[in-house]
């Protein structure tokens, strides 16, 4: 094994644990949110798909480049919107008649 | 040149995975959610332009067409589709990075096998990205089809499933070992991508529809965990990090809300896979008595209350009442009557979903009560209207051991002076089981649609 694919297994364990410290006290309230907002930020693999897409050479990674693309960028955009669709009405509304 | 423009990159991605931990951390608290989100936004947008510039990519038509395509559906279902159909769309998002990873992983590898030898790591990045992330694809797709019932919502289940399911690990297991061991070819990775993509049919099909919501969570992280694989393909740090993120806080996440729905994730795969005949069958044979009543009826019981209660579920948001609940609310509100919403944390389809619901109609935030604040009140309490709720008030919860939800927590609202159950029909709720708590003495039965009854209701109440 390289190096480079060690550091990269250091960095993705740090991160698990991290990532489950960060969200460990949140309000059941927040479940579906924070469900749909994290299904948004795996939408990152849009960025996987670019390279995938940009570096290819022949029609079939074309292809898969293009599918990826698709896939990440509709992932990531409605992912995103959805989130702040939903959370936009948790912020306190102005009372009636003032 | 090129050094440069790695170098912006990398620190483009530095600042990125900053921004994604700081904005999911704001997600966790009510008050800082949106910015949490908008953090994470920024991110993304900025991990995009970043890769823009990648000296790799030589090719810019897919990925602009391919982002506007995507990007423009994507922008589009999340602004037009119901909030109450927000949990098929989160599996169906959800099923769309899967996709994408393992897409990714299959183009990688190619290009690994063209260069020469496919180290280890390599393989086993590609194998588990392909494997998890077509799993992810498949299983979201059904999941999300049962929530929106084009599909069987109950559990689908037949003798052949646990050896098929057994088959088919076995089957991907074989191109993992083929893979791994001996180099493997691009046919192995396909048939990898196909097998695995029929596992993740078989995996969730037999899973009952009251099960998706812990389902689409777990997908949710195996799809981090997939876009994590992605990341080590590629060897791109800011994959790694946000799918880490996502795998571990969307574990955590699934176990919480299994927690909060006393469905231990062992059950809620293998309980799929056990004797078919669990639980009470709703047939008893005779019917149990029920007693009806009609608006003008409910509207005295409630206009002549001290303390209500509403506990609102799904068939209230089915039936898009959310606005007319709030109007009854205020109508009993004008009457100097003490109303309170108790939001069990399963209510609707997901933890959460009914906050957002009610959320969404202008429920003030202080009428909403979750359960452990509530439970205590309700023998106190003149009057429970259960809308469009049915599980969540079963009292089998508590008392019947044979019962598939036995232990689950649950709203005492027997325990109110007198409950008025509106519901469509006596058809038994999502998880299909029967309800005791329609039978009680001190039970009134009001059917039919939740938004027209709701109307008669508020309507009755006004001449009471």
């Amino acid at each position: 094994m390289s190096l480079e694919f060690v550091l990269a297994i250091y960095v993705f364990l740090l991160t698990v644990f991290l990532g489950i410290e960060l969200i460990n006290r949140v309000p059941a309230t927040l479940h579906t949110p924070l469900m749909s907002a994290t299904n948004a930020i795996h939408g990152i693999v849009l960025i996987g798909a670019m390279l995938v897409a940009g570096a290819a050479d022949n029609t079939l990674l074309h292809a898969l480049g293009l599918i990826g693309v698709i896939l990440g960028a509709g992932n990531a955009v409605g992912g995103f919107a959805v989130t702040d669709r939903m959370l936009e009405m948790f912020k306190k509304k102005p009372v009636e008649g003032q | 040149m090129e050094d440069f423009r790695e170098s912006v990159i990398h620190i483009a991605y530095i600042i990125s995975a900053a921004l994604f931990i700081i904005g999911l951390k704001r997600l966790s608290a009510p008050a800082s959610a949106r910015q949490g989100n908008q953090l994470a936004i920024g991110a993304m947008t900025l991990a995009f332009v970043a890769t823009l510039i990648d000296p790799e990519i030589s090719t810019f038509w897919t990925i602009i067409i391919g982002t506007l395509i995507g990007g423009g559906i994507g922008y589009y279902l999340a602004r037009k589709v119901q909030m109450t159909a927000m949990p098929q769309l989160v599996a169906l998002f959800n099923g769309m990075g899967g996709g994408t990873a393992a897409v990714i992983a299959v183009g990688e590898f190619m290009k690994f096998t063209r260069d020469g030898e496919v180290t280890a790591g390599e393989g086993l990045s590609v194998a588990f990205g392909v494997t998890v992330g077509c799993i992810a694809l498949t299983g979201s797709l059904i999941a999300g089809g049962k929530l929106h019932e084009i599909l069987p919502s109950g559990a689908i289940r037949s003798p052949i499933q646990m050896p098929a399911a057994i088959l088919l690990v076995l089957a991907v297991g074989a191109t993992w070992v083929y893979l791994l061991a001996m180099g493997g070819q691009e046919t192995t990775v396909w048939i990898m991508f196909a097998v695995a993509l029929v596992l993740g049919i078989a995996l969730v099909i037999p899973i009952g529809g009251g099960d998706m919501p812990v389902v689409v969570s777990l997908l949710n992280s195996m799809t981090g965990l997939a876009a994590a694989a992605a990341g080590f393909v590629l060897d791109n740090q800011i994959l790694i990090i946000a799918g880490a993120l996502v795998g571990a806080s969307g574990m955590l996440l699934t176990v919480l809300m299994s927690q909060a729905m006393n469905r231990p994730l062992s059950n809620v795969f293998f309980g799929a896979f056990g004797a078919a005949g669990a639980g009470p069958a709703a047939a008893d044979g005779e019917a149990k008595p029920i007693r009806q009543t009609n608006a003008d009826d409910a509207a005295v019981m409630l206009g002549y209350a001290q303390n209500v209660i509403i506990v609102p579920g799904y068939g209230l948001a089915v039936a898009q009442a959310q606005h007319a609940i709030r109007e009854l609310a205020d109508e009993l509100d004008k009457r100097n009557i003490n109303v309170r919403y108790a939001i069990h944390p399963v209510a609707g389809r997901m933890p959460g979903h009914m906050n957002v619901l009610l959320a969404e109609a202008n429920v003030p935030y202080d009428q909403l009560f979750e359960m452990e604040q509530i439970n205590g009140e309700f023998q106190r309490t003149d009057v429970v209207l259960v809308v469009g709720a049915n599980d969540v008030v079963n009292p089998a919860a508590r008392t019947d051991q044979t019962s598939p939800i036995y232990g689950m927590p649950i709203l005492n609202a027997d325990a109110a002076q007198t409950i008025i159950v509106m519901k469509r029909s006596m058809k038994p709720g999502f998880a299909g089981i029967e309800n005791d708590l329609f039978h009680l003495d001190k039970t009134r039965m009001l059917f039919g649609d939740a938004k027209a009854a709701l109307a008669d209701v508020i309507a009755a109440v006004k001449n009471v």
